[in-house]
């Protein structure tokens, strides 16, 4: 009896924190946000011994406010233009499990940072830190690397694909730059 | 004179008036069992009037919150963010969690007292909608606490509190407390209107049935039309934020003034729902003071029902502002002013019993001067909103802040007050204080004027709702600050009332039976009354039993105790018809109002908790309703075969 | 509780009132109370009357209600009397029949005062109208002059002028939440829903500067979302509106010119858009002419140099919760950016 109520407590407490964490509102920026990590690699493939350095993660991935302004990021930068909510086009598809560069939330922001070949516009010194890491975390909402209490909800527009919050988690592979051939 | 209508146990029952001395029909568990297995409607109904009472705190110290930002220009004390989910708490505590469901306890508590019943019909399920509302408050509170209380508003519109830009899991637990308290508000008028038309003891015939109890039953009915709109408008909101439909996305071929509608459609009748229950009380209160019976009964039950029916015509009158077309708006300002008439019917017929009585005035009916004073006040603000150019200027500013309170807190909340004065003795068997009583009515009453007149003054001046703060420059802060200095007021008059609560249970002066000289048969029984009310059901020939020399005409005996067996009688004449056994207590309502709540909180992060959710909570219902073999043979046992020879 | 403290009770609190609502008559800006226009004007004279019928039916309900108690009060408490004596329930119900009939012609009365009202309101005169769209987004106004010569055409924010004495046509629609437009001084209000068009005219009578806000919650900083209407006289709006029509010049001015170029090339450019640059953005409020309008932020500040500073640097500060990042730039751009904004007339 005691063990239930201790495990339904534990239970609660992590639904709270859970709950403080996804429920923040941070308008203030924070003085110097996290520059784009170190040790983003492109490569899985290293000389001499692996290094055991985990990838460094969002934590914004755990705030929906967060990850709400990156989909109004997504919008209003005319991500759509190439990535068509998604979906691809002229750009690659986000929301399938066919990653580039890098599916890791630092790749994410080093991609929208630096820019990619053949067509990534480089956003440096055009978005601050705050807005780039929260348009990573909506990123990998898109192809629900996100929890689903956390990832957005369908938007008040026309709705091409299901929305963040019940897309099936697509587990991420690498791929190299897709031949002219497998083109849509 | 009957002596006896049916045959039963022979045992010669005492008269009424001794049953203070007798044993009361069965005694109920003690201890937290007892307390959660509790079948006693008033039990449930004292646990449901200070739960109530509860959340009228909890939501008056939000309000606190709010003056305090609001007393001084661009004030840093609170955030929007923040003051966002406080004045949305502030309303959807006082409008969900107070003002409806403390209506309702006031019907579970004292209907079944002035039909002259033991019990209310299906104590069990006014049990279970008593848990599955508190849950829902606790986790209203709960969720408010951990930083996902709702911040969209109590009316929570579309697309603010959509899936696009209500962020977050805030407006879902909105949506699932109007779940909670939609079905436990639906469960309780099932069970007044059930008992009022049933379990009325003999002779109380439609035309006999105090005021208080034909304005519940006014309720209710209201009740049951309106709660399924807001029931759809909130389902349909949680589909559209979990699961991605459109009910209210423009671009796929929904409309964000569909939500205004069916919200609208069931918050117009629920200001009603509370105001009319309020009615009751004062036609309860007023006869007492004034010495004579009301004057006009058929009038005041006319006005109650036509008041509950056009209340269903006048929601747009919310949504003048939109885009519905003149003509259409033109309808709802007449309905608008329409229902003013059977109000104003009702007004008159009390000034006419007052004025042609010997009034005694002690704190009930000093509570319900204060009503004719504010709600008359809001009433005629009201009917300024009602007309739709006016309403252009005044929608959606501190005008509408003073008339709702107006209307809401004279309208209701005095004649609640009013009414907790007049049947705390009943109740509890002590008098509250009569000097502490005058010091808390002119405390609200100064406190409250002083707070909300001048929100008129500041709608007018151009001050909107629903802001955080506003400029040194409008000219706002001087009559703001006023209202906060009101508000304090306010404050200080409920702790008033809070302290002659606790001072009058422990010390007050002891009340009898019939401390107030009431009209109705609640006063006939001891105070507080005993488990199952009556050893024997009143005969009632009269409108008020209790002043007619021959009001009560005899007793009927024989019903059993163990269980406590009810007459019921037909629904028009009450004529008796036959005796039905109530359920003995039993756990199964708070479990399966657990298993209940787990689904509903489930299902605001994931569809699957319906589908699991419901598993436990069938079960839990089967449990509840398997016949036990207990009661199925004292059932058979106290079953009589008709007879074949003489009557 | 005496009969006469009662009474001077409610006597002191009609007076508080009274007097709270003398005060009314000396309006500060943005009041209802203070017309500047004929629609505004019609909807105070239906107020004067409301207010005048309803203060009166007040004061007589209210009196008849307190004096009824007061008048007849027995302290001993009798016997209660069943109220059967059929010559006072026919007085009775003869006047309470009469009263209930006063309150039925009072309230036709008022319907009648109401419809009239609203005929008066729809027969603006609107030929030769100016029409001005406008898009609430959270939290600014977005405003764009309509011409039938698409050159004409042309965009603003947050500040609306209109010449004196001309009806103003306003296509009101959202872009994201309800929102409602408000000016208490010229009109009512009307609500912006997305996904349909509403529709308001109103006309400035008088020259003046009229306040207003939106007026249905709309999110984090819905009190910080106002308006300006600036009534001119004709020729004096005739030459603001070819101002605004004019695109800016190139800078002449070094810092100028190293502003814009700072504006077209870092955060700036990415959400406004400003005439004759690269920025073309229409997410946030155009800033082609910000210089001559009278403040930021959607009337959050006056605008001034120190007040443009602080809010571009951080107008979280201001206003938290909108959508506008703070500029993190060192002082050899900010500088620049800042000086381009202001000369931006």
């Amino acid at each position: 009896m005691k063990q239930l109520v201790r495990s339904c407590a534990l239970v609660l407490a992590l639904l709270g924190l859970a709950a403080c964490e996804r429920e923040r509102r941070d308008f203030e920026q924070p003085p110097s946000a996290a520059k784009i990590a170190s040790g983003v690699r492109l490569s899985d493939v290293v000389p001499g011994g692996p290094t055991n350095a985990t990838p460094p993660q969002n934590p914004l991935e755990q705030n929906a406010f967060a990850v709400a302004e990156g989909k109004r990021l997504f919008h209003w930068m005319n991500c759509n233009g190439c990535h068509s909510e998604g979906g691809g086009g002229m750009g690659p598809a986000l929301i399938d499990d066919v990653w580039i560069y890098g599916s890791e939330p630092a790749n994410i922001v080093a991609t929208i940072v630096q820019g990619r070949p053949n067509g990534m516009p480089s956003f440096a010194g055009r978005l601050n830190d705050q807005q780039v890491w929260q348009l990573a975390a909506y990123v990998r909402s898109m192809s629900g690397q996100v929890r689903k209490d956390v990832a957005p909800s369908r938007d008040d527009q026309i709705n091409s694909r299901p929305a963040e919050n019940r897309i099936e988690k697509a587990d991420p592979r690498n791929a190299a730059l897709p031949a002219a051939s497998e083109h849509p | 004179m009957i002596d006896s209508v049916l045959p039963g146990r022979g045992d010669a029952f005492p008269s009424p008036t001794e049953d203070a001395r007798v044993a009361p029909l069965a005694v109920e568990r003690r201890g937290l069992v007892g307390f959660l297995a509790t079948v006693d409607h008033k039990r449930i109904g004292i646990r449901y009037i200070v739960t109530g009472f509860a959340f009228f705190v909890l939501g008056g110290t939000l309000a606190g919150l709010m003056r305090l930002q609001l007393a001084v220009p661009e004030n840093g004390l609170i955030g929007p963010d923040r003051y966002n989910q406080i004045f949305t708490m502030h309303g959807t505590t006082m409008m969900f969690l107070f003002a409806v469901p403390i209506m309702a306890s006031m019907a579970v508590y004292l209907v079944p007292l002035m039909l002259g019943t033991r019990n209310i019909a299906f104590p069990r399920m006014v049990a279970y909608s008593y848990w599955v509302y508190v849950i829902g408050g606790a986790m209203l509170y709960v969720a408010f606490l951990l930083d996902v209380g709702p911040d969209a508003g109590w009316f929570s519109y579309v697309p603010l509190a959509g899936p696009q830009y209500g962020v977050g899991k805030r407006s879902d637990f909105w949506a699932q407390l109007i779940t909670f308290t939609e079905v436990s508000g639906l469960l309780v008028a099932v069970a007044i209107v059930t008992t009022t038309f049933r379990l009325r003891a003999p002779g109380m015939t439609i035309e006999r049935i105090p005021l208080f109890v034909w304005a519940m039953l006014a309720n209710m009915f209201m009740t049951m039309a309106a709660m399924p709109s807001v029931m759809s408008a909130s389902t349909a909101l949680i589909l559209d934020r979990l699961v991605g439909t459109h009910f209210f996305n423009p671009a796929e071929g929904g409309d964000p003034l569909l939500w205004q509608h069916l919200f609208w459609f069931f918050g117009h009748p629920e200001v009603y729902m509370i105001f009319v229950p309020a009615l009751g009380i004062v036609s309860a209160i007023v006869p007492t003071f004034a010495r004579r019976t009301q004057f006009g009964y058929p009038a005041m039950v006319i006005s109650l029902v036509a008041t509950g029916f056009l209340s269903f015509a006048l929601w747009v009158h919310h949504m003048f502002a939109t885009a519905i077309p003149d003509m259409g708006k033109g309808f709802f300002t007449a309905a608008s002013m329409v229902i003013a008439i059977p109000t104003a019917v009702q007004l008159f017929c009390w000034i006419a019993t007052l004025w042609t009585g010997r009034v005694v005035l002690r704190t009930p009916l000093w509570w319900i001067l204060g009503f004719f004073f504010i709600l008359v006040l809001g009433g005629l603000t009201g009917l300024m909103l009602a007309s739709v150019p006016l309403d252009y200027q005044i929608h959606d500013t501190y005008f509408v802040v003073a008339h709702l309170h107006y209307v809401l807190i004279g309208g209701a909340v005095f004649p609640l007050f009013g009414g907790f004065y007049y049947w705390f003795p009943k109740a509890t068997g002590r008098m509250l204080d009569e000097r502490l009583g005058r010091w808390n009515f002119w405390l609200f009453f100064i406190g409250f004027n002083v707070a909300f007149f001048p929100m008129h003054v500041l709608g007018l001046w151009g001050m909107p709702r629903r802001i955080y703060t506003y400029s040194a420059a409008m000219g706002w802060g001087t009559l703001n600050l006023v209202a906060t200095l009101g508000a304090l007021l306010i404050v200080t008059s409920v702790a008033l009332f809070i302290v002659n609560v606790a001072r009058s249970l422990r010390s007050g002066e002891k009340a009898g039976a019939d401390p107030w000289g009431g009209e109705t048969l609640e006063w006939r029984l001891p105070s507080p009354p005993a488990f199952g009310n009556l050893q024997s059901i009143p005969v009632v020939t009269s409108r008020s039993p209790m002043w007619s020399p021959e009001g009560i005409a005899g007793e009927v005996r024989g019903l059993a105790s163990q269980p406590v067996e009810v007459l019921v009688t037909s629904g028009l004449d009450a004529h008796p018809d036959h005796r039905l056994s109530m359920p003995s207590p039993t756990l199964w309502p708070f479990v399966a109002a657990i298993f209940t709540s787990i689904m509903f909180i489930g299902s605001i992060f994931t569809p699957w908790a319906v589908v699991w959710g419901t598993i436990p909570i069938v079960v839990a219902m089967t449990a509840w309703f398997w016949p036990k073999r207990g009661e199925v043979r004292r059932n058979r046992a106290l079953e009589k075969a008709p007879r074949l020879e003489d009557a | 509780m005496t009969r006469r403290a009662g009474r001077v009770r409610a006597l002191a609190a009609g007076a508080a009132s009274l007097a709270v609502a003398a005060a009314a008559l000396a309006a500060p800006a943005q009041s209802a109370l203070d017309p500047a226009g004929p629609q505004a004007a019609h909807i105070h004279s239906l107020w004067h009357l409301m207010l005048a019928m309803c203060a009166l039916v007040f004061v007589l309900v209210v009196a008849a209600a307190w004096i009824a108690v007061l008048r007849h009060r027995d302290r001993a408490g009798g016997a209660p009397e069943l109220g059967d004596d059929p010559g006072r329930d026919r007085r009775l119900t003869r006047n309470v029949g009469l009263a209930t009939a006063a309150s039925a012609v009072g309230l036709l009365a008022l319907v009648v005062a109401s419809v009239a009202t609203d005929r008066a309101l729809a027969g603006l005169p609107h030929e030769d109208a100016l029409h001005v769209e406008i898009t609430g987004h959270q939290w600014w106004w977005e405003v764009r002059y309509d011409d039938k010569d698409a050159s004409k055409v042309f965009d603003t924010a947050n500040e609306i002028h209109i010449p004196v004495g001309r009806t103003v046509a306003l296509t009101l629609k959202a872009d994201d939440v309800i929102h409602s437009f408000w000016v208490p001084n010229l009109h009512g209000k009307k609500d912006l829903i997305p996904g349909r068009t509403n529709t308001t005219m109103l006309r400035a009578d008088a020259p003046g500067v009229y306040r207003g806000q939106c007026a249905e919650f709309c999110g984090y900083q819905h009190a910080w979302m106002g308006l300006l209407v600036v009534a001119d006289p004709p020729d004096e709006y005739a030459r603001w509106e070819d101002a605004q029509r004019a695109t800016p010049p190139e800078p002449t001015d070094a810092t100028i010119a190293e502003g814009r170029r700072v504006f077209e090339s870092t955060t700036c450019a990415m959400c406004h858009a400003v005439q004759g640059t690269r920025a073309n953005a229409r997410r946030a409020p155009d800033l082609t002419h910000l210089a001559s309008r009278r403040t930021l932020a959607a009337v959050a500040l006056d605008n001034t140099p120190g007040n443009l500073a602080a809010w571009v640097q951080d107008p979280q500060r201001f206003k938290p919760g909108s959508n506008m990042p703070p500029v993190q730039l060192p002082p050899e751009q900010l500088g620049p950016l800042l000086a381009f904004l202001g000369s931006l007339k």
